[in-house]
């Protein structure tokens, strides 16, 4: 028995030439949310695939909750649940009997699937739903009722892919609430997202990947401090002053100084903190007006630009999830 | 978006609030009760429940057993029923078991679109994810279609009956030529599952269909007396499975001894699920 939710070493798939994952090595402990961070394509979703015993990998081992992907699949299947752009309800029945279906898949008796899906529906806040199809439900009410339909018997281990892709902010937040509750309750969750903040708001560890990869691994804090120990954001108050902003500022701090997308705007990361101080002076000396001058923590998206050379929002690859 | 939005505040789901959600949720969690594994047989039945489920919320999809049979038998009975056998009512005599497994058959290829249509969506993945017998998910569909078979014969025969096809073998030989036809259309149907698996679109699966479905029924002994054939395509008719299943519905239904081609029949149906039943299987397991 392991003490570990999941444990690989040098897992490889390769689909015809693509090489989706790279040889990825995890050590995922039981209990909260492990965030898989990364870009479309990175191999995320190919990773939980093999993880939840969809897609064989190619060469490397996977065990979860003990017990190996391959060999002992089904005892694996017993324990785990997934939900995510794959592993859907069914779009033509309702939502009480997508949750009755996968009731009476496990094994439960027709009256006991009944009970189990009524007491889901609620928990989900979807009792007014029940008898809608899926496909008339909204974006919100989908992912709650795919969330719903892994959690019919308790899994031990739940991935979530990509929960909150496509979402409206107040549908996330109903997400994320479920995810905290259900972590609240025992169940460990790993958790694939391309938004920096969802890694930020919800993961305790986060693996960064990247071309088939883990490229960094910690906590957010512990990423953030292997980008440096601060993030300087900077607005002028005309965008014509920016070219001579940065100037002097790449000549105080004596880093790179980049332009951001909205045109007053400039970011630069810091490694000692109080020599910002003097740019803020020299900036004052050059005439140029400020409307932002902030010192914070760097976001993740700027670690990702940090460890990869490329923003999150860039798609290195096209995804291979098939 | 913003109609499935209106739809979101009408049903008036958004939890309560996160702490009411929270404790619904940890009460939700709580349970965790393991039932025992089902059984093979039960997850086959569960999932041919679903099937009919699908049939009760898209009665649109009966559209295809009900018109199609009607349709192929009018228009072949009178089309050909003077220039065959000389008379409607006298070749009715003949084509009407045979346009029964035509109909059937037919409608076996919609198998295979819908079940790569269920791939695409991801609905089978979740199947996959599950600690079931494997083939139960194929299974059940296959069961579920045997209700749609069964629809599909039952109105060929009874227009049939209205036209005036008289079967000798009566509500017996009837009955036992559809139960034959339902479990040659089941064996059959893995043929297109394995389809559904290798293909990528529901519009590749239903081309390759068709492509194989035409030879199989027409060049048979659905239509046409094989002996007024050339040599080459008789010999192709006397192997096609398809004539084994005709004649032995036509024997079953006209009164006679069908056990020669029952036989026949029943070794197809054996051949193409222990070829096409591990393929298939094979195919269900490393996809993706």
């Amino acid at each position: 028995m392991t003490d570990l939710a999941i444990e690989t070493h040098a897992l490889v798939k390769t689909f015809k030439k693509t090489v989706a994952v790279d040889g990825i090595d995890l050590a995922i402990p039981r209990g909260g949310v492990h965030g898989f961070l990364g870009p479309n394509g990175a191999g995320k979703t190919t990773t939980i695939r093999m993880l939840a015993t969809l897609t064989r990998p190619d060469s490397g081992t996977a065990r979860v909750l003990g017990r190996d992907v391959v060999t002992d699949a089904n005892e694996v299947r017993r324990r785990v649940s997934l939900t995510g752009q794959f592993a859907s309800v069914d779009e033509d029945l309702t939502g009480a009997e997508n949750l009755r279906l996968i009731g009476r898949l496990f094994g439960y008796t027709g009256a006991r699937a009944t009970r189990r899906s009524d007491e889901l529906l609620t928990a989900f806040g979807l009792s007014d739903a029940r008898d809608k199809q899926v496909k008339k439900y909204s974006g919100g009410m989908r992912r709650r009722i795919d969330i719903a339909a892994s959690i019919v018997v308790t899994p031990e281990l739940l991935f979530l892919d990509e929960p909150t892709t496509g979402l409206d902010p107040r549908s996330r937040n109903e997400v994320w609430d479920i995810i905290r509750a259900m972590v609240s309750s025992g169940t460990t969750v790993l958790l694939t997202t391309q938004y920096l903040d969802e890694a930020d708001q919800l993961a305790d560890r986060i693996s960064v990947i990247d071309a088939g990869k883990v490229i960094a691994e910690g906590t957010s804090s512990e990423l953030k401090a292997k980008v440096g120990n601060g993030a300087l954001h900077v607005r002028v108050m005309n965008p014509a002053d920016r070219p001579r902003a940065s100037e002097v500022l790449n000549r105080i701090l004596g880093v790179e100084i980049r332009d951001q997308a909205d045109p007053a705007a400039l970011s630069a990361t810091v490694a000692d903190p109080g020599i910002v101080t003097s740019a803020l002076t020299a900036l004052a000396a050059e005439k140029i007006e400020l409307a932002q001058f902030s010192l914070g923590q760097p976001s993740l998206d700027e670690v990702f630009l940090a460890l990869t050379g490329h923003t999150s929002e860039s798609t290195s690859d096209e995804e291979v999830a098939a | 978006m913003t109609r499935l939005d209106k739809l979101d505040e009408r049903a008036d789901v958004a939890p309560a609030s996160a702490e009411s959600l929270a404790a619904a949720m940890r009460s939700a969690l709580a349970d965790v009760e393991r039932p025992p594994p089902p059984r093979p047989l039960s997850t086959s039945l569960t999932f041919g429940w679903r099937a009919l489920l699908k049939i009760k919320h898209v009665p649109e999809q009966l559209f295809d057993v009900t018109v199609f049979p009607v349709m192929f038998t009018l228009l072949f009975t009178f089309l050909f029923g003077g220039a065959i056998a000389g008379s409607v009512g006298g070749y009715l005599q003949y084509v009407l078991p045979g346009l029964l497994v035509q109909g059937v058959i037919m409608i076996t290829m919609y198998t295979g679109s819908t079940l790569r249509t269920d791939i695409d969506r991801g609905v089978f993945d979740r199947f996959r994810s599950l600690p079931i017998w494997r083939p139960s998910a194929l299974v059940g569909m296959l069961l579920g279609d045997a209700v749609r078979y069964t629809i599909s014969a039952t109105v060929t025969i009874a227009l049939g009956l209205a036209l005036g096809y008289r079967p000798e073998g009566g509500v017996p030989g009837v009955l036992m030529a559809v139960l034959l036809i339902l479990v040659f259309a089941f064996s059959f149907s893995w043929l297109w599952t394995f389809f559904a698996l290798v293909l990528r679109t529901p519009g590749a699966v239903m081309g390759v269909s068709m492509l194989v479905i035409t030879p199989l029924t027409f060049a048979s002994n659905i239509f046409i007396e094989p002996s007024t054939l050339p040599n080459w395509l008789q010999a192709f008719v006397e192997v096609n499975p398809v004539s084994h299943l005709v004649t032995a519905v036509r024997d079953f239904m006209g009164g006679m001894d069908a056990s020669g081609e029952l036989s026949i029949t029943l070794l197809w149906c054996a051949g193409l699920v222990a070829i096409f039943g591990p393929l298939t299987m094979i195919r269900y397991r490393t996809a993706g």
